[in-house]
């Protein structure tokens, strides 16, 4: 289980993260919801420490960030950041393989190359395995980001907008992908994406930001409602049921 | 690039080197024949050994790890333009001949070696801080920000040299020469191949850290340390390189870059591709050096820039009419 407790992230003067304490359940896609600058990538990449906390503690499995060893917490937790400039050029993939390297330390066993194979064909990307990835469009190379973590093979995975660039067939090929990872191997996930109703559809609870502070969470048809929305962005959202999923009408 | 030339670049390279590795050795002002090695005539067999052979190991030792300090180089900062030249490690290098000389004269190589590695490291050290703490990072600002570098520090070193009076001195490591290479001069440059072999058992990680501090610590890798290493590696074998030879240009520019394009960046398949490439290219613009106004020499440096910047101007437009295709 993932907990944190009175999470402050400032840079200089400027707060961003205001004492933040949660209790993310287990085994269900979360979504982080939230105006631009609410502190929602702040948040997840705090918890994931690739950022460095100023104040409080986030514990992993009850162990705090800190007193876990890097390597077997890369086999624990993963994350994915929103914008992935590589400036190396490596195969689809070498890129995949990659995400064996906690376990194998770059020789990989024939499990890592079952495990590589898997997330290739969980995403569909067998046709494009051997093309380099500066030479893929911005959707694809997003794809082999996302089969990357999904071979690392963690128990809680972190996403900071995986939906970026991926166009509708995509963006529900991804969600459906990530779907199936929390109902048949019961992972974690974690989420920040920006598309409301892909949020609406796919995610079972949802944590919603302000001002860098959590203003309100729960199960995804308690917080997909008139009221909060209008709490958390500021503006009158229609909330219509469409085959029992909430969808939301924001475009007047 | 056809999938000839990728599948088959290594036996290509590979025969290439042997091939010009011969030539090589039968080049030269003095008389020599094969026919006499194999005689085993006293006068041939010391041509080999003493003055040929060691010419051979030094150019082909030298290509090598100037070409892998160029990848490693530019695999940690994420830019193709970084290279020992274009980051300033060779100016630092220099500086620290210098100070070894001013502290203890000019016997020990391997002092000077060791006072101009460290003095290499903490100016690799310093300029990667800087690169790493500026805000605005276009793909020309980081070698621009090493190359000022580069000269400040260079002034520094002719300014303290025409001080104490041995401008001649320090100006012989400006350019390097393979002409003085004889048996007994050149073996310092072994001490940096247990470099080569580290950065080959690391190869992975230092393929991560080029991917980024974010996906590096998620993989579980301390960013900095591999950074540092990385570092180590780069100025111990550019410093190897200085002190023996002097400072050649380009090598560790061009010849990463030619073979990520047909053999990518990950380092754990590109290592003995590169190193091969670099090696054989450094070979050709020596034997080139040694023929055109036979039997003298064009210095090695001068054939270098100039083949050197030839084919780096062939790749920026090999790039950006690529670019400008897939956009």
């Amino acid at each position: 289980m993932i907990r944190s407790e009175n999470l402050v992230k400032s840079y200089g003067e400027k707060v961003v993260l205001d004492n933040v304490s949660l209790n993310l359940p287990k085994g269900k896609m979360i979504a982080f919801i939230g105006a631009n600058g609410a502190g929602k990538s702040t948040l997840i990449s705090l918890m994931s420490r690739i950022v460095p906390k100023t104040e409080g503690c986030v514990y992993i499995d009850n162990m705090e960030l800190q007193q876990w060893n890097n390597n077997e917490l890369a086999k624990r937790i993963s994350i994915l950041k929103q914008s992935n400039h590589l400036n190396i050029r490596l195969t689809v993939k070498e890129l995949i393989s990659f995400g064996r390297f906690p376990y194998s330390k770059g020789r990989l066993t024939k499990k890592d190359n079952e495990i590589i194979n898997q997330a290739i064909s969980f995403l569909g990307l067998e046709n494009i395995q051997h093309r380099y990835i500066d030479e893929l469009s911005g959707g694809q190379r997003q794809m082999a980001y996302i089969a990357m973590i999904i071979a690392q093979d963690t128990e809680y995975v972190f996403l900071d907008e995986p939906l970026n660039n991926l166009d509708m067939r995509h963006s529900v090929q991804i969600m459906k992908g990530l779907r199936k990872l929390v109902d048949e191997m019961n992972k974690t996930i974690m989420v920040v994406i920006h598309d409301i109703n892909f949020i609406a559809y796919y995610s079972d609870y949802i944590i919603a930001m302000k001002d860098g502070k959590v203003v309100s969470q729960g199960y995804t048809n308690e917080i997909i409602t008139k009221d909060v929305l209008k709490e958390i962005y500021g503006m009158d959202i229609d909330v219509q049921s469409v085959n029992g999923k909430p969808i939301c009408l924001y475009y007047n | 690039m056809t999938d000839f030339v990728r599948t088959k670049a290594k036996a290509i390279t590979i025969i290439l080197l042997i091939v010009l590795s011969l030539i090589s050795l039968s080049i030269g002002a003095k008389s020599f024949m094969w026919s006499g090695v194999l005689k085993g005539e006293a006068n041939h067999l010391q041509t080999l050994f003493i003055s040929r052979l060691p010419r051979l190991l030094s150019i082909l030792i030298t290509g090598a790890g100037l070409s892998i300090s160029g990848l490693l180089m530019q695999t940690i900062t994420g830019n193709k333009f970084v290279s020992p030249t274009t980051a300033g490690t060779m100016d630092w290098c220099r500086l620290g001949v210098l100070v070894a000389i001013l502290l203890a004269g000019e016997q020990s190589k391997l002092l000077r070696i060791l006072v101009a590695f460290i003095i290499a490291f903490l100016g690799n050290l310093i300029y990667i801080s800087i690169t790493q703490r500026v805000q605005y990072k276009s793909a020309v600002m980081v070698p621009l920000i090493g190359l000022m570098l580069g000269s400040v520090v260079s002034s520094l070193t002719t300014f303290i040299s025409y001080m104490y009076n041995i401008i001649q001195n320090v100006s012989s490591w400006l350019q390097g020469n393979f002409s003085l290479v004889i048996k007994g001069r050149y073996e310092l440059l072994y001490i940096g191949m247990p470099m080569v072999v580290i950065a080959y058992l690391f190869a992975g990680r230092f393929t991560i850290a080029g991917m980024g501090e974010s996906i590096a610590t998620n993989l579980g890798l301390d960013y900095k340390k591999t950074v540092l290493l990385g570092l180590l590696i780069v100025s111990f074998l550019t410093t190897t390189i200085v002190v023996t030879i002097g400072s050649i240009a380009f090598v560790g520019l061009i010849i990463p870059n030619i073979v990520s394009l047909y053999k990518g960046d990950n380092l754990r398949n590109c290592l003995f591709d590169t190193a091969a490439l670099g090696a054989l290219f450094l070979l050709v613009c020596d034997i080139i050096g040694r023929v055109v106004i036979y039997p003298y020499e064009v210095s090695i440096s001068v054939v270098v820039s100039i083949l050197g910047s030839i084919i780096f101007l062939i790749l920026i437009f090999a790039r950006k009419g690529k670019t400008i295709k897939n956009a």
